[in-house]
């Protein structure tokens, strides 16, 4: 599903130059879950952005569903973004204005489904998520936990292929941390592709695989065993 | 880009951000508003000048004499010159193409005149039919002195209605009476009233044959007045009566015998300059309003770009999480420009008819002598109003792009 091949990325800082990623090698097949660690700066962020089309990398090949993703212009990637991924923040960016059940409408909008499907399939996610009673809620009327869950109702709503979700539980409490887990396993078990950026070991211990970035490259690479996280909720 | 979809999205959008369609659309509204009245009040101050000027037939030329200030051939200073019938013949053939009205003046001041028991004196003035346009005098009954009774000399007088008044009794019917100018018998064949009101309403015109006769005048005169034929525009009409007052000066020092430098000796009044004097001031009357209106766009167009830069400002982030979720980068702009221009467009139009409201309402009311029937050209209105749309979108168009061509992950950190 995703295959990158020494994967390079440096900041411009005035005449200085950050060289935060320095040769990735990386590959997930579909319907892995993979959970990214690593300490503050190692570039965890930097790496999911780039995977996630919202960066780009100075060199190196990405192929995302075997499709070469090099130069593409802004047009090209709000249709890759649109079509294959799902995003998943830490600040969940929800748009303020728009009801948790048009916010989960919107990536459906720029695939050009009519109003009324496009209703119908987010309240089906939304559902999904366990917050239909609360479709007609703006963002700042829901708790940490509900935002997050309404960003991966949103996520979901267009179907991708890939989920990328950057410190997902940063904001949340532990329980509620749980809780979402939770969600994002039953996803995966459903058989979609997830990457989970984290510094935190227990989120990491749900996942199915620990990549360990160290100074811009992966010192390590397992696969685990994965705690279910129904198990803690 | 004119998708039911994208309608709905910008609908949804304007009511979930009203206070800022509000803002945004009373800056533009007041905007147009203040722009139409100020136009309105031009228009208005330029109707109530032009009504002030109205009155003297605004391209006549009057000549008088004086006495002469310069010594010339041998002829000492202080000589009085008279102008003849002559001259008037002589200047009325040699100008016979430019002249429209001409007329000598033989004139009296003080001369007693009575009607039975009233009497009054008056100025007394012997002119041609002519007179009565230039002079622009309005008849009240009766007719003016025509050709034939220049012809006749006939003894028949034009009285003004302050003599009228001053010597007939309120419901008396003066024409067709006799009135008594230095003891000669006149049939009084009309009345007439002067725009400048009663000081120019005390004068008794009669032939100037007659004039002349009864005041002993000879073949003298007093004075000439003249208008010129229409010009296509109002500079020739200038031109070709300044060209009229030179000849004509040059050929009466020359008849007179008078220094070409003496300008004492003859007075002209060129009325068209006066005229000139008189668009001169309403041009500058439009075109201080032009800029003022003109200030009022712009800063218009200040406003409306501010509002559309803190707009798009205000929504970076937003546009960073649109472009995650997969939005195009046209569908952005074209998001944003739709409803700047839409809310722009209406409140434009909100401003435009409350303020041609307001010109046509209370417009009639406005009591000064001068602001007369304050007014806007529609289409004037209309064009400020789509300028301010364009710039609207012109100006909502470049911070959009920018914002548009920043990379997602650098918009989404936007707070
Ligand atoms: N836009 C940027 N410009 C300059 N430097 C940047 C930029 N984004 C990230 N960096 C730098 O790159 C390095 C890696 O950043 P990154 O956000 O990937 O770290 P991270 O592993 O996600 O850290 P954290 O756990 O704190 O989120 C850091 O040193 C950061 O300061
Ligand atoms: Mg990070």
């Amino acid at each position: 599903m995703i295959e990158i091949k020494d994967l390079h990325k440096s900041y411009q800082m005035g005449s200085n130059s950050l060289h935060v990623l320095k040769g990735i090698d990386f590959s997930v097949k579909e319907g892995e879950l993979v959970s990214i660690m690593g300490s503050s700066g190692s570039g965890k962020s930097t790496l999911l952005n780039i995977l996630g089309m919202l960066d780009e990398a100075d060199s190196g090949s990405y192929f995302l569903d075997g499709m070469p993703i090099k130069n593409l212009n802004e047009k090209v990637a709000a249709k890759y973004r649109n079509k294959f991924l799902g995003f998943i923040f830490q600040s969940f960016n929800l748009i303020t204005y728009k009801s948790a059940l048009d916010n989960v409408a919107m990536p459906l909008y720029y695939q050009g489904v009519k109003r009324k499907e496009r209703l119908e399939k987010a309240l089906h996610y939304l559902s999904k998520v366990g917050l239909a009673d609360w479709a007609s809620h703006l963002p700042n009327e829901l708790s940490g936990g509900q935002k997050q869950r309404v960003a991966i109702a949103r996520a979901l709503a267009s179907e991708p292929k890939v989920l990328l979700a950057d410190e997902p539980t940063g904001a949340l409490d532990t329980k509620t941390s749980y809780e979402v887990m939770e969600l994002i396993q039953g996803i995966n078990d459903e058989g979609k592709t997830i990457l989970i950026v984290t510094h935190e070991p227990d989120i990491a211990n749900m996942t199915k695989r620990i990549v360990n970035l160290k100074d811009g490259v992966i010192i390590d690479d397992t696969l685990v065993e994965q705690v279910k996280a129904v198990a803690h909720v | 880009m004119f998708s039911i979809e994208r309608w709905q999205e910008i609908f949804e959008t304007i009511s979930k951000n009203k206070l800022r369609t509000f803002l945004t659309g009373v800056s533009v509204a007041s905007g147009i508003f203040i722009l139409v009245l100020l136009l309105g009040v031009g228009q208005g101050m330029q109707n109530g000048i032009a009504k002030e000027f109205e009155g003297d037939s605004t391209s006549s030329i009057w000549v008088w004499t004086r006495t002469t200030s310069v010594e010339y051939k041998g002829l000492n200073p202080g000589r009085r010159i008279n102008l003849t019938n002559e001259d008037y013949a002589f200047i009325n053939k040699s100008n016979e193409s430019t002249l429209e009205h001409s007329s000598s003046r033989a004139r009296r001041w003080g001369i007693l005149v009575t009607y039975g028991k009233e009497s009054g004196s008056y100025g007394i003035e012997g002119i041609y039919p002519d007179f009565q346009v230039i002079e622009n005098e309005e008849m009240v009954s009766g007719r003016y002195v025509n050709q034939n009774d220049i012809d006749e000399q006939n003894k028949v007088a034009v009285i003004g209605n302050k003599i009228k008044r001053d010597l007939f009794k309120k419901d008396e019917e003066a024409v067709g009476e006799y009135i008594e100018i230095n003891g000669i018998p006149f049939k009084v064949i009309g009345v007439y009233s002067d725009k400048a009101g009663e000081r120019e309403e005390d004068r008794v015109f009669i032939p100037s044959p007659i004039a002349q006769q009864i005041f002993g005048l000879g073949p003298n005169i007093n004075g000439l007045a003249f208008s010129l034929a229409p010009e296509e525009n109002f500079e020739t009409a200038v031109q070709k009566s300044e060209q009229f007052v030179e000849a004509m000066t040059t050929y009466l020092k020359a008849k007179h015998i008078i220094a070409p430098e003496d300008d004492r000796a003859i007075g002209v009044n060129n009325n068209l300059e006066n005229a000139k004097r008189f668009y001169n001031l309403i041009f500058m009357i439009k075109a201080f309003f032009w800029w003022v209106g003109i200030c009022t766009i712009i800063a218009g167009i200040v406003g409306v770009s501010n509002i559309m830069l803190i707009i798009v400002k205000e929504r970076t982030k937003e546009i960073g999480i649109r472009k995650a979720i997969g939005a195009q980068p046209a569908s952005i702009i074209g998001l944003i420009l739709q409803e700047a221009i839409f809310v722009t467009a209406l409140a434009g139009f909100v401003g435009l008819i409350l303020g041609l409201a307001l010109l046509e309402f209370a417009g009639p009311l406005v009591q000064t002598e001068f602001i007369l029937n304050p007014s806007v050209d529609f289409n004037v209105a209309l064009t400020t109003v789509f300028i301010l749309i364009f710039a609207g979108a012109l100006a909502g168009f470049f911070p959009a792009w920018r914002a548009v061509r920043i990379k997602p992950i650098v918009a989404l950190r936007d707070e």
